[in-house]
C-alpha cells in the first residue's frame, strides 16, 4: 500500500497530540482538542487548518485566461486583478470533475486550488484539456499555456473567525485589513514571497495563507505561542463547512452529480465563451434535474450519516444523505441529502432509515446555519 | 464484578442482572458523545450482537454485546443527555439486561486484560 503524504506541519501535529487520520492521501489531524472546542472557537474566535493537502496548479501563458475560461464554470473574464472567483470543471455530461478556486494575477496567469483527493485525477485531466483545440479560436489551434503542478512546493494554512483579522495582522504581521471577500494579494515577508486571500471554508471570516514550508511552519508557531488561535483538524472543518450548505467533493459533488443538481448554477455561467460541460449544463437546466441536494432536518436526536437511505412516506428509497451530522452549532440532526427531485419541496416529509429503524424528517434549505462574511 | 469485550463494552453483573456500557478507554477515543441509540426493553440479544450504537460527532459506533440477555431497562439520561457517558462511562450505563448464561462472563477480559489490551 502507498504510505500516506505528510504536510510540512506533520510533526507538529503528532506532537501536539492531534488525532491523525488519512485524508485525500494524505495523513491529517482531524481533532486536537475536540471538534465540538474547535468548532465553536472557529464560531466564536479564532481557529487555524493546517489545509497544505490542497493542490496547486499555475497556468500561465497568452491564452491563460481562454484556458481557465475554458476549463471553469465561472466566467474568469468578468474578474478584475487579485479577485478569487469559485466553481467547478466539468465533465462532457455536465458532472462535476472537482470544485476549485481560481485566484486571477492576470490575465496571463492563474492559480487553481484544487482538492487533494482529486490532485491526480485533475492534473491528468486539464492536461488533457491543454490538447483540446481552442474553442474561442478562429485557427482552432491548441492553447498556447504552460501548466505547474505546485503542490508539492506550496503549504498552506487557513486561519478562521471573526477574530481572524485581527490574529493576522498581529500575530503574524501581514496586514490584511484591506482585502475584501473574495480577494487576494501577494506580500513578502523577510524576503519570502506570501499569498493570502479573504477566503475560507466555514462560513465565517478569516483567510487563506499560501507560501513555501518554513513560512507556513513559522506562522504555525507564532499562532500556537500567541494563545489567540486554537489549532483545528479536519474535523471541525467538515463540521463547519456542511452548517453554511458549502459542498465537499465526494459527498455533494461527484463525477455523476451536476452543478443544477447540487444547486450550484450561479457558478456556472452559461452565458460565456464555450467551456467543457456547458452544453450539458444548459439542456439539465432548461429540462429540470431529476435529483437535487436538498437539506433534511430530524425532529429526533438520531444521526443521519453519509450514505444512509432517504425513503418516502411509501418507505420507497428516493436518495442517500450526503453529509449529516448532530450540528454542533443548531443542537439539532440534520444532513444534506441527493434525492429525487419530485420530494425536493420545502417542508417535505420523508424519513432517513439509520440502523434498525426509519426516523421522520423534513426537507429544509441547505443553509442551516448563516454565514458571517465580512464583505 | 466488571468484565471488558474486545470491541470495548463492559459488563458489570449484579446478581442475575448485568449493565452494559462502554468502556472509558472507549469514551476517550469517541470523543464527545452526543447521540446513543439504544434497543428497547424486551429485546433480547446474543453474545456478540449489535443491540444499538453509540455516537461520536464524527462517526456512529456500533454496540456490540459481551453476553446474551433480555432488556429489563435502558439509562433513560442518555437519551436527553447523552454526555454523561463522557463523564463516566462506568457509572451510565447504557442497558441492564437479565444474563441468560452468567457463565459468559468467565470468557471475557478483567480489568487487568483489558487495560493491556487497551496499551496493545
Amino acid at each position: 500500500m502507498e504510505e500516506n503524504k505528510k504536510t510540512c506541519l506533520h510533526g507538529h501535529h503528532t506532537s501536539q497530540g492531534a488525532l491523525m487520520s488519512p485524508f485525500g492521501g494524505f495523513d491529517m489531524p482531524i481533532q486536537y482538542r475536540g471538534i465540538v472546542e474547535e468548532h465553536n472557537a472557529v464560531r466564536s474566535a479564532c481557529g487555524v487548518f493546517d489545509v497544505s493537502h490542497m493542490g496547486e496548479v499555475l497556468v500561465t501563458g497568452d491564452d491563460a485566461t481562454r484556458f481557465v475560461n475554458y476549463i471553469f464554470s465561472n466566467d474568469v473574464t468578468a474578474a478584475q486583478p487579485g479577485q478569487c472567483l469559485y466553481g467547478m470543471m466539468l465533465n462532457d455530461h455536465g458532472g462535476v470533475v472537482d470544485d476549485l478556486l481560481v485566484y486571477k494575477f492576470s490575465e496571463n496567469k492563474y492559480l487553481l486550488v484544487i482538492n487533494a483527493s482529486n490532485i491526480d485525477k485533475d492534473e491528468e485531466w486539464i492536461q488533457e484539456r491543454m490538447n483540446d483545440s481552442n474553442p474561442d479560436r478562429e485557427d482552432g489551434m491548441p492553447f498556447r499555456i504552460d501548466l505547474e503542478l505546485v503542490s508539492e512546493v506550496v503549504s498552506e494554512l487557513a486561519v478562521q473567525g471573526p477574530e481572524a483579522e485581527k490574529v493576522v495582522e498581529e500575530v503574524l504581521g501581514i496586514p490584511c485589513a484591506d482585502l475584501t471577500f473574495y480577494t487576494f494579494k501577494e506580500t513578502h515577508l523577510d524576503g519570502h514571497d506570501i499569498l493570502i486571500s479573504r477566503t475560507g471554508y466555514t462560513g465565517e471570516d478569516g483567510f487563506e495563507i499560501y507560501a513555501e514550508d518554513e513560512v507556513i511552519v513559522d506562522f504555525w508557531e507564532k499562532l500556537m505561542a500567541s494563545g489567540q488561535c486554537e489549532p483545528c483538524g479536519l474535523g471541525c472543518r467538515d463540521t463547519l463547512r456542511f452548517e453554511v450548505g458549502l459542498p465537499l467533493y465526494g459527498d455533494e459533488l461527484d463525477d455523476d452529480i451536476t452543478p443544477v443538481e447540487a444547486g450550484l448554477t450561479m457558478f456556472v455561467k452559461l452565458e460565456k465563451a464555450p467551456f467543457m460541460g456547458r452544453d450539458a449544463v444548459a439542456k439539465q437546466k432548461a429540462e429540470g434535474a431529476k435529483r437535487k441536494v436538498v437539506g433534511l432536518e430530524l425532529a429526533d436526536k438520531a444521526i443521519p450519516r453519509h450514505g444512509y437511505e432517504v425513503l418516502n412516506e411509501a418507505d420507497e428509497v428516493i436518495g442517500h444523505v450526503t453529509t449529516g451530522y448532530h450540528s454542533i452549532s443548531l443542537d439539532k440532526s440534520i444532513a444534506m441529502a441527493l434525492i429525487d427531485a419530485r420530494y425536493a419541496a420545502m417542508g417535505t416529509p420523508l424519513k432517513v432509515r439509520i440502523r434498525r429503524k426509519t426516523f421522520p424528517c423534513a426537507v429544509t434549505g441547505k443553509k442551516f446555519y448563516k454565514k458571517s462574511y465580512k464583505k | 464484578m466488571i468484565r471488558y469485550s474486545e470491541t470495548h463494552e463492559y459488563v458489570r453483573q449484579e446478581g442475575e442482572y448485568g449493565f452494559i456500557g462502554v468502556s472509558d478507554y472507549a469514551q476517550k477515543q469517541l470523543g464527545n458523545v452526543v447521540y446513543v441509540d439504544m434497543p428497547e426493553v424486551g429485546d433480547e440479544f446474543e453474545a456478540g450482537e449489535e443491540f444499538g450504537a453509540i455516537e461520536s460527532v464524527k462517526a456512529a459506533s456500533d454496540l456490540i454485546s459481551p453476553v446474551s440477555g433480555e432488556v429489563v431497562e435502558i439509562n433513560e439520561a442518555l437519551e436527553e443527555n447523552p454526555r454523561l457517558v463522557n463523564q463516566d462511562a462506568i457509572a451510565n450505563w447504557i442497558v441492564k439486561i437479565r444474563l441468560s448464561d452468567p457463565s459468559q462472563l468467565d470468557g471475557l477480559m478483567d480489568e487487568d486484560a483489558y487495560r493491556a489490551f487497551c496499551e496493545k
